[in-house]
C-alpha cells in the first residue's frame, strides 16, 4: 500500500464515466435468430494479426463449417463457411472500418440447405491435453468476441506457457447500448460456465473470476445459479462504470493487481477472455463447431425495433437491420452508423458492410444522440484527467499532438492510452481528445513502418551494389582466365611449331 | 574563505588542463552528424540530388553547401526531419511534394525490355525479357531512376496507394 494508493483510498478511486446505458429495452427482449441471407460476405481479415489465405476456388461448393481460408502466421485465425453453398467470388468489399477502404473477402452464395460438414465432437474435453484444446480452438477460428477479435487460441496457449493463475472472464459489457453478452449470460449461463471450465483446463489457471457489471442483475443471478456447483468459477459483480470491461481495469478491480505499463496481463499471471468467447470455445470443443455466427445488438434511437439477433458472420448490416424491423421512418434523422459500441466502435460509411466475428453491435444514432458540437478552447478544468482510467493527462497530451510533438506526447504516456474515449466524453469544451490520441497512435505506427521500410530498402541497395561488384569481378576474372588460356595455348602452339621446325631442320641437315 | 577560493581555483585549473589534453588526444575524426544524416536518407543512392550517393548528399547538407530539401525521394518529411536535426528553417513551398510516390507499370504499355530493372537501385522491379514487368511496392523508394529509361512510358510515378493497413485516422480540425 503505497502513498498514492492511500491517497486514492481517501479521495475515492473515481476513474471512468457513467454514461446512460440505453441497454433496455433491447436487453430484455428475447433473442431472434436471423435466417441465412442469400449472399454472405466474408472478409479475410476479421481478427487482429495476419489475414487468412483463401483455400477455396470460385465456383467451388462448400458445406456449412468447412474451412474456406486458413490462418497465416503466428497470430491469425482461419475462416469457415457460415452456411452451405457456392463460392461466387474472391474480391474487394467495403471493410467494417471508419476509412471506408476495401479489403479482400470471399463471397458465398447460400444454397438454402444449410448442411453441416463432418464435425469432430468431444464428449469429455477434460480428458484432452490442454495443448490440444488450444489447437482445436485455433482450428475453429475462435477470436475474442468482446470487440478486439484477438485470436483466442493464442491467448489460451500463451497463458498455459506463462503459467497464469487466474482466468478473468469479462462479462462487464461496459459499452452503453450493447447487450449481447448480457443476453448470452441470461440465456446460456450453463454453457458459458462449461466453456469457462474448458478454458480453465486449457490455460492451467486455478480460478476463474467472472466480472459482471451490477446493471445486469438477471445475468448475475443466472450465472451464479449455473456456477453454483463449481468452486473454481466465481461470479463477481462489479460496479457499472465505463470502461469496466477494459482488460487492465477489470483485472485491477477483480484481483487488485495492476498490469505494468509496458507489460501484458500474462506478466502478472492473469489472462482475460470475454464470456461470449467461452461459449464459442465450448461449441468448438464439445461439438467441433467453428465460429460462424454471433449475437449482435441492434440498437440506437433510429432503430424501429432494437434487440439482439443471432446472425451468421458475413451478413450485411443492411440485411440485419431490415430483419430487425428496419430504421424508423426509413432512416430519416439518421446521423451516424456505428459498428461495435458507441464509445470504441467504428463509424461506418454505409450499411453495406458485413458483420464480422468481432461485431458486437449495429447502432443507428439520431442527431440528439450524436450531439455534434464545435470544440471550444480548453478551460483546464481537469475533468479529462479525473476521468482517464489510465491516470494520464489527456489535455496535455492533446496539446502536444496538435503541434505534432509526438515524442513529448509519448513521454506523457500516449502509449498507455487505451483509447476508451472517457476524456472526450467528459470534456465540457467538446475537444476531440481521444480522436487526437487515435490519430497520433496511427501516425507513430506509420513512422515505425516507414523506418522499417527504409532499413529494408537500404539493405536491398547494399545487396545490389555487392552483387554488381561481384558480377564485375567474376567477369574480369573469367576474362583474365580466358586470356591466360589463350596465351598458354598460343605459347604451346608456338613451342610445338618451333620444335617441329627444329626437327625438320635436323632431318634436312 | 581563502581555502575555498584556493580549492576552487585549483579545481578549475586542473579540470581545464584535463579538458585541453582530452581535446588534443580524444579528437573525433570525421563528422558524426554526417553518419546520423546518412541513417535518415533513403539510401538508394539514386543521384537525383546531384551528389554521388546519399553519403555525399549527407556530407554536403552537414557542411551547409546543400539545402535539406535536396532529396526528392525523401520529400517534405525528410526535409523537415533534417531541418529539425540541424536546427535550420526550411522553405518547403519550393518542394513539389504531394506525399510519397512510387513507380508503377502500366501493363498494357510494357514491352518487357528490362531496361528499368537494370537501373533500379533496390531491385524493386521484377520481370524477364519480353514479359510484363512489375514493381514491388514495399521495395520501391520512389527515386524515379527507372522512369526515363522506359522507352514506352509505361512507368509512371503515382502516389503510394492507401490501404487498410496503412490508413491513419486524420487529425481532428483545430479548435
Amino acid at each position: 500500500m503505497g502513498f498514492m494508493n492511500l491517497f486514492k483510498h481517501f479521495l475515492g478511486d473515481d476513474w471512468g464515466v457513467h454514461p446512460d446505458d440505453h441497454k433496455r429495452p433491447a436487453a430484455d427482449k428475447p433473442v431472434r435468430i436471423m435466417p441465412v441471407p442469400h449472399k454472405l460476405y466474408l472478409p479475410l481479415q476479421q481478427h487482429l494479426g495476419g489475414p487468412a489465405r483463401p483455400t477455396v476456388l470460385v465456383g467451388q461448393k462448400v458445406k456449412k463449417g468447412e474451412l474456406i481460408a486458413e490462418a497465416q502466421g503466428m497470430v491469425s485465425a482461419p475462416i469457415h463457411a457460415p452456411t452451405s453453398g457456392t463460392i461466387t467470388a474472391v474480391t474487394e468489399i467495403t471493410a467494417p472500418h471508419p476509412s471506408g477502404l476495401t479489403l479482400p473477402a470471399i463471397i458465398l452464395e447460400a444454397d438454402g440447405a444449410d448442411e453441416w460438414c463432418e464435425l469432430q465432437c468431444c464428449d469429455d474435453p477434460f480428458a484432452l491435453p490442454a495443448v490440444e484444446i488450444g489447437k482445436r480452438v485455433a482450428a475453429a477460428g475462435v477470436v475474442g468476441l468482446g470487440g478486439a477479435a484477438f485470436p483466442s487460441a493464442v491467448k489460451l496457449t500463451g497463458a498455459l506457457r506463462a503459467e497464469v493463475s487466474t482466468l478473468v472472464m469479462n462479462g462487464g459489457e461496459c459499452e452503453p447500448y450493447l447487450s449481447c453478452d448480457d443476453r448470452l449470460m441470461r440465456d446460456a449461463a450453463a454453457d458459458i460456465v462449461d466453456g469457462i471450465r474448458i478454458m480453465l483446463h486449457a490455460t492451467g489457471a486455478q480460478v476463474a473470476l467472472v466480472g459482471i457489471e451490477d446493471n445486469k442483475p438477471e445475468a448475475i443471478v443466472a450465472m451464479q445459479a449455473a456456477a453454483a456447483g463449481f468452486d473454481a468459477v466465481q461470479i463477481r459483480p462489479v460496479p457499472a462504470r465505463y470502461p469496466m470491461g477494459s482488460e487492465k481495469q477489470l483485472i485491477q478491480v477483480l484481483t487488485g493487481r495492476e498490469v505494468p505499463a509496458d507489460g501484458r496481463a500474462f506478466d502478472i499471471g492473469v489472462v482475460v477472455h470475454n464470456v461470449g468467447t467461452a461459449l464459442a470455445v465450448r461449441a468448438a470443443i464439445r461439438d467441433g463447431r467453428p465460429l460462424i455466427s454471433r449475437l449482435v445488438t441492434v440498437n440506437g434511437n433510429c432503430m424501429a425495433n432494437p434487440g439482439n439477433i443471432e446472425v451468421r458472420v458475413g451478413t450485411l448490416a443492411e440485411e440485419v437491420i431490415s430483419f430487425s424491423g428496419g430504421l424508423k421512418g426509413d432512416g430519416i434523422g439518421l446521423a451516424r452508423r456505428v459498428m461495435g459500441g458507441p464509445m470504441m466502435g467504428m463509424q461506418i460509411p454505409h450499411w453495406r458492410v458485413p458483420v464480422v466475428k468481432g461485431t458486437s453491435g449495429i447502432l443507428a444514432f439520431d442527431t440528439a444522440e450524436v450531439a455534434e458540437q464545435e470544440p471550444d478552447p480548453c478551460i483546464r478544468c481537469g475533468s479529462c484527467v479525473k476521468a482517464c482510467p489510465m491516470g494520464l493527462l489527456p489535455l496535455e497530451m492533446s496539446s502536444r499532438i496538435r503541434n505534432e510533438a509526438y515524442s513529448e506526447a509519448i513521454d506523457l504516456g500516449l502509449k498507455d492510452c487505451i483509447a476508451c474515449g472517457c476524456c472526450a466524453y467528459v470534456c465540457p469544451s467538446k475537444i476531440p481528445l481521444v480522436q487526437y490520441f487515435v490519430h497520433a497512435k496511427g501516425e507513430l505506427a506509420a513512422q515505425d513502418r516507414a523506418k522499417l521500410r527504409t532499413d529494408a530498402t537500404k539493405k536491398l541497395a547494399l545487396q545490389r551494389q555487392d552483387r554488381l561488384e561481384r558480377e564485375a569481378r567474376e567477369k574480369a576474372e573469367a576474362n583474365a582466365k580466358r586470356k591466360a588460356e589463350r596465351e598458354a595455348a598460343a605459347a604451346a602452339k608456338a613451342a610445338a611449331e618451333a620444335a617441329a621446325k627444329v626437327e625438320t631442320q635436323g632431318e634436312s641437315a | 574563505m581563502i581555502a575555498a577560493i584556493l580549492s576552487l581555483t585549483l579545481l578549475g585549473a586542473a579540470l581545464g588542463i584535463i579538458l585541453g589534453v582530452a581535446n588534443k588526444f580524444l579528437q573525433v575524426e570525421g563528422n558524426p552528424l554526417v553518419d546520423e544524416l546518412i541513417a535518415m536518407m533513403p539510401g538508394s543512392n539514386c543521384g537525383q540530388c546531384g551528389f554521388p550517393g546519399c553519403s555525399g548528399a549527407a556530407a554536403a547538407i552537414a557542411d551547409g553547401t546543400a539545402a535539406p530539401t535536396c532529396c526528392p525521394p525523401g520529400g517534405k518529411s525528410l526535409a523537415t526531419a533534417i531541418a529539425a536535426k540541424l536546427g535550420l528553417t526550411v522553405d518547403l513551398s519550393a518542394m513539389s511534394d504531394d506525399g510519397p510516390k512510387i513507380a508503377m507499370v502500366s501493363e498494357e504499355l510494357c514491352i518487357g525490355c528490362c531496361r528499368c530493372s537494370k537501373v533500379c537501385p533496390t531491385d524493386a522491379i521484377i520481370g524477364a525479357a519480353k514479359q510484363v514487368h512489375n514493381v514491388f511496392r514495399e521495395a520501391c523508394t520512389g527515386c524515379s531512376s527507372c522512369i526515363e529509361k522506359c522507352p514506352t512510358e509505361a512507368l509512371v510515378m503515382k502516389p503510394v496507394p492507401v490501404t487498410l493497413q496503412h490508413w491513419v485516422m486524420p487529425k481532428p480540425a483545430a479548435a
